[in-house]
């Protein structure tokens, strides 16, 4: 499905991919590692147009996204859930729902009663602005607003991120939930514990680029790579 | 304190008249400044084109061409603004700096234009037939325009805050003004919002340029002390905020009215003074619309 050849990309100073290939088959769950640093964001925010790359490629199901405008990148079908959630914090819970599911009406699965289903606890927030949501409830409108342009890939930087474990496990869930509806994923992570839960695969970055790939229980029963490219035993 | 306030009761009320126009200038600019961060220094040269629209479209005693004038000034702002989108639109990547002094360009071309077209006296329009007399205000006589003014102004005011607040334009507009890179995200070109909000935000100052010609006249140099007015309002209300342009407006209408009706010598310092205290308290505005993220 997505299909990522030899991606440079960075800012007005530094390359911070220096040639990223990554393929994310359809339906699949590929989990996203490395240690800071290594260009985990900057991979999450070339793919979804934010960036612009110097050099490579990326298609979505042939279609080429390479250098792309953001809207376009939506358009085609890819969704973003942000490191820091990025919610509109002045806008309520259902204005947020709405402007998401303006675009993504009627092109896929998602309306806002089936989101509400896998995220319950937003139905009881619906008239809350999102500056007034716990950070998990943020996380949850996140999901929401990137499942309601019915993408066919959804890009997740950090869902843990700054979030109580307890929550954590919840967010979780929604991956799961997801998964179950069939959306493909992208999840950079730097919790282990949900990484392993949510993905078929794991995907290894170190220095700007993919060095290393495996099913997900191959890559748990080899501690040796996680030691040498996470530095966790 | 009653005294007092009968006594400075036109002021106040010039005061209200000043503060209504400001809004419809100033919340323009904040809304393109707050989701953009376009600083559109060419508003205060949209607001004299509206003015000199009124003195050419003014004549003898009919509505026709006061209507006349706001009917073409909305549809010049419309196209004016549409047209800034474009020409910023290269520069949407540099610095705001640079589209900053794009914009004084502009400014500067369409001041001088209009003095070429009207040359450089002082022009007057008359108010319409039936609000060009005054009428009587707890005692004072008070222009009967200026109290229209007033409430076009208000009126005005509540159909852009209705309109902000309250409809999924205006949500994407707040959205467009707290994160727009994640307005992208839901797959929503933001160059057309630009172009929307550009094109609103550029007829609300013609408009404003036709209503305040009865009370302000035309005259060179008119767009460059609104302009300034206008930004003073958007720092003090906090950028991209409505509520804040709203209060900052009607705060500055009174300091400028008050201040000059009661210490003329210091109206300037007064003014600039009320700024410098909100920044010191509060240096993000009164209300700021814009969140920051990392």
């Amino acid at each position: 499905m997505l299909e990522v050849r030899g991606l440079r990309s960075g800012y007005k100073r530094s390359t911070v991919l220096q040639g990223v290939d990554l393929d994310v088959p359809d339906g699949r769950v590929v989990g996203l590692l490395g240690r800071n640093g290594v260009g985990k964001t900057t991979l999450i925010h070339t793919l979804m147009g934010l960036v612009t790359p110097s050099a490579g490629s990326v298609h979505l199901d042939g279609a080429d996204l390479t250098g792309r405008r953001p809207d376009v990148v939506a358009r085609a079908g890819v969704a973003l859930v942000p490191q820091g959630r990025r919610v509109w914090a002045p806008l309520t819970v259902t204005e947020h729902l709405a402007l998401a599911a303006r675009r993504g009406r009627g092109r896929g699965p998602w309306d806002v009663p089936r989101v509400i289903a896998l995220l319950p606890r937003l139905g009881e927030r619906l008239r809350h602005t999102a500056g007034q949501l716990s950070g998990g409830e943020q996380q949850m409108l996140a999901i929401a607003r990137a499942l309601l342009t019915n993408p066919r890939l959804v890009l997740m930087d950090e869902p843990s991120d700054g979030l109580a474990p307890a929550v954590v496990d919840l967010i979780g869930e929604a991956v799961a939930g997801m998964k179950a509806e069939g959306v493909t994923l992208v999840v950079v992570e730097q919790d282990l514990h949900l990484a392993f839960a949510v993905a078929d695969e794991i995907a290894v970055m170190d220095k700007g680029r993919v060095v290393h790939r495996s099913p997900t229980l191959e890559f748990r029963s080899d501690s040796s790579v996680a030691a040498a490219l996470l530095g966790v035993a | 304190m009653l005294g007092w306030f009968d006594a400075n009761l036109v002021s106040i009320l010039n005061g209200f008249a000043i503060g209504a126009l400001l809004f419809v200038l100033a919340v323009g600019l904040s809304i393109v400044f707050g989701m953009m961060d376009v600083l559109n220094l060419a508003h205060g040269a949209f607001f004299l084109v509206g003015s000199y629209l009124a003195v050419s479209f003014v004549a003898g005693d009919s509505w026709g061409g006061f209507l006349t004038a706001l009917g073409v000034a909305a549809v010049v702002g419309l196209l004016a603004g549409a047209v800034l989108s474009g020409m910023t639109e290269p520069l949407a990547r540099r610095p705001i700096l640079d589209q900053a002094l794009l914009t004084l360009g502009i400014s500067l071309v369409v001041a001088e234009v209009l003095s070429i077209v009207y040359g450089n006296d002082v022009r007057s329009v008359s108010p319409p037939p039936g609000l060009d007399g005054s009428v009587d205000v707890a005692g004072s006589a008070y222009p009967t325009y200026r109290l229209m003014l007033i409430g076009v102004g208000l009126v005005l005011a509540l159909v852009v805050w209705l309109v902000v607040e309250r409809t999924s334009v205006g949500a994407l507009v707040r959205a467009s003004v707290a994160d727009r890179e994640m307005v992208s995200a839901m797959g929503i070109d933001n160059r057309k919002v630009k172009v929307a909000v550009l094109g609103i935000g550029s007829m609300l100052a013609t408009v404003a340029g036709v209503l305040a010609a009865p009370v302000y006249g035309a005259r060179p140099g008119l767009d460059e002390t609104i302009l300034l007015l206008a930004l003073v309002v958007v720092v003090i209300g906090g950028l991209g905020s409505i509520r804040g342009a709203l209060i900052g407006a009607l705060v500055i209408g009174q300091v400028e009215s008050l201040g000059r009706a009661l210490l003329p010598d210091l109206a300037s310092f007064i003014l600039f003074g009320t700024l410098a205290l909100v920044l010191i308290v509060r240096p993000r505005g009164l209300f700021a619309g814009k969140v920051a993220h990392s």
